[in-house]
């Protein structure tokens, strides 16, 4: 206890540098079998390897030849495994077949649009659905929260593509308030080409985020900590924000898993308003068979959410000190 | 089992099993029979007594209605986008001339047996390898546990669209993807389960009389699992619906012409200012019926945990 070794300021930073590294690992290794596996498509894919690398090019002996090279196909499977993989370390992820255009350029291209997307679509849901799953808890029973626990199931239940089909007939057809499809030009006529895509996605998002949100305010309002504070006469608006700092959590847990839905939703919302974007360009060259691009975009899209989980549990320690005191004391 | 604050006083002509013994930690691995299909307690909401009608009649269609409207994706083009209520055809037909309303009521199995099996079917995986890595521990744990991170790395609709698309998979290949992709959530669902039951005195018991392995496990053991494991059924068949359409709407899975919800909504697309029904008959009818499983979940949930037997 006493002997003057580091600084607990340095001891926490060491403990915190050793859980991340844990933490990384871990992902590392989830990240390396996933791109084994993602490799591993290009193989399993029916139909001659080289023809589907080549797409519509013509196959002259040249270019089976540089696509032989491109590839080391000539060579052991794992040092064309390892050949591919560095190469998309470095941002190379070979040509579209269907677009002949570098996959990162093809991916470039159409980021930003999902992108803005995904974080209009969260935005709306965690302005609407955090404070209604806090007002549902305070009054839990009341009209409000049955209302909102109503239309929450909507939210959760409502495959995505019949939502916005039935949304996209009533606010862009039926009264023609948005657009009906394409990105818009300029910045702000995409934003609101987004606007109804992102309230579709909102929806779904915002269903879970509130009962989330709901279930551990409820947890937390019925803590000891809260009665305490009851009890010592604290008004009750602050009682709620110890609550809630309680619960902050099992929230932001939820923020983090969302993230899944929110691919599947970007895929179907997309294709549905033929947003330029990556969901779109996922579908698209799936369908087309174009094998470099789905394995760039499978890749990326794990690396996305491993890195946000990472954040996710980080997040814990500044959000709660008594994770904080556990992690650090190991 | 008895004095939960919540059953109702007068609707207890005796125990069920009239065992003496109080709580499910006394005895040896309470078993399955305490457990009815339908407990008992309060009457349901309004919305759980529509919900079960509303499955009633999807499952009567998904029975009947491929033979009744056998002849329901038959195209007559002379009938081609009549609105709703006209004569014959109450939901009008879409632009091949097909009625409606038929194809909605013979794509019902489609729709609805996939996600079934995918329920179960996932659900079996999990219970086996849930129950062996929650009570065997050790390595086999770890190598099942690896196996569904890996998995669980990804978005189940994302991983689904990328091999259904690339290796241009039928309805049943789909459908056996989607039982490997479900399967890691069951298997960590019944995995906590089985940790929180292992210690308990009435496994140590079953130690003691040196029951097999495989015994406590699958017969002792997984009894108390129970609910998690139908509540977890029943949401998984809901979300399973929803996955399951959505690829059918995206073109994969189910070939073209088929009588099937996604696909159905697919097509309706386009008619939107000729026969609006053709699109949102099939998209409220997903909707209602994905909503009518939640509730149904949502209320078999309470109602086992009401019951205490968790």
């Amino acid at each position: 206890m006493l002997t003057t070794t580091p600084t607990p300021a340095r001891q926490a930073s060491r403990a915190l540098a050793r859980m991340i590294a844990v933490r990384v690992v871990g992902v590392v290794f989830i990240l390396l079998v996933i791109s084994l596996l993602t490799f591993g498509l290009m193989y399993l894919a029916p139909g001659d390897l080289v023809k589907n690398l080549l797409g519509n090019r013509p196959t002259s002996p040249e270019a089976v030849a540089a696509i032989r090279e491109q590839y080391r196909l000539d060579d052991p499977f794992f040092v064309q495994y390892f050949t591919w993989l560095g190469n998309a370390l470095q941002g190379d992820f070979g040509t579209s077949v269907r677009m002949q255009q570098p996959v990162t350029t093809v991916i470039g291209a159409r980021v930003g649009l999902t992108v803005a997307l995904c974080l209009l679509s969260f935005l709306i849901a965690a302005i609407v659905a955090i404070p209604l799953g806090i007002a549902s808890a305070a009054r839990a029973g009341s009209t409000i929260d049955r209302v909102s626990s109503s239309v929450t199931l909507i939210g959760l239940s409502a495959p995505t593509f019949a939502l916005a089909l039935l949304l996209l007939y009533l606010f862009a057809f039926f009264l023609p308030i948005f657009p009906i499809y394409g990105g818009g030009s300029g910045p702000l006529d995409t934003l609101y080409h987004l606007v109804l895509p992102a309230i579709i996605l909102a929806a779904g998002l915002g269903a879970i985020l509130m009962r989330m949100t709901r279930a551990a305010m409820i947890r937390e309002l019925g803590s000891d900590a809260v009665s305490f504070a009851r009890a010592r006469g604290i008004a009750e608006r602050d009682v709620r924000w110890i609550a809630l700092r309680a619960a902050a959590i099992p929230i932001v847990t939820g923020a983090g898993l969302v993230l899944t839905f929110l691919v599947g939703g970007t895929i179907i919302v997309e294709t549905i308003f033929a947003l330029p974007g990556l969901g779109s360009l996922l579908q698209d060259s799936v369908l087309f068979k174009d094998i470099p691009v789905v394995q760039a975009l499978t890749l990326v899209v794990a690396a996305v959410i491993a890195v946000i989980a990472i954040v996710v549990d980080l997040s814990y320690l500044a959000l709660d000190p008594r994770v904080r005191t556990r992690e650090f004391a190991r | 089992m008895s004095g939960q604050p919540g059953a109702p006083p007068g609707s207890l002509p005796g125990p069920p099993q009239g065992s003496p013994h109080s709580g499910p930690s006394a005895t040896v691995g309470p078993r399955t029979t305490q457990l009815r299909l339908l407990p008992r307690g309060p009457k349901p909401a309004w919305s759980v007594v529509a919900s079960f009608v509303l499955l009633g009649l999807v499952a009567l269609a998904a029975i009947f209605g491929s033979v009744v409207f056998a002849d329901a994706t038959k195209q007559s083009i002379l009938d081609s986008l009549l609105p709703p209520f006209t004569a014959g055809h109450l939901l009008g037909t879409d632009e091949l001339g097909r009625d409606v309303f038929a194809l909605l009521v013979a794509g019902t199995a489609s729709a609805v047996v996939g996600p079934l099996v995918i329920a179960l079917g996932s659900m079996t995986i999990g219970i086996v390898l849930g129950t062996l890595a929650g009570y065997h521990r050790g390595w086999l744990d770890m190598i099942i546990s690896r196996f569904s991170d890996v998995l669980l790395a990804l978005p189940v609709m994302l991983l689904a669209i990328v091999v259904a698309g690339i290796f241009d998979a039928g309805y049943w290949m789909t459908v056996a993807l989607l039982v490997l992709l479900f399967s890691p959530s069951d298997i960590r669902i019944v995995r906590a389960g089985v940790l929180e039951q292992a210690p308990r005195p009435y496994v140590e018991a079953a130690q003691m009389l040196s029951l097999s392995r495989w015994r406590i496990m699958f017969v002792h053991v997984v009894p108390n699992v129970w609910p998690l494991i139908v509540t977890n059924v029943l949401l998984n068949t809901s979300f399973a619906l929803v996955t399951l359409s959505s690829l059918s709407f995206l073109g994969l899975g189910v070939a073209p012409g088929t009588a099937d919800w996604g696909r159905q909504i697919a097509d309706g697309r386009g008619l939107m200012a000729d026969n609006p029904a053709a699109l949102i008959a099939p998209a409220v009818l997903i909707v209602l019926v994905s909503m009518a499983i939640n509730v149904v979940g949502d209320w078999f949930g309470e109602r086992l945990e009401r019951k205490g037997i968790r």
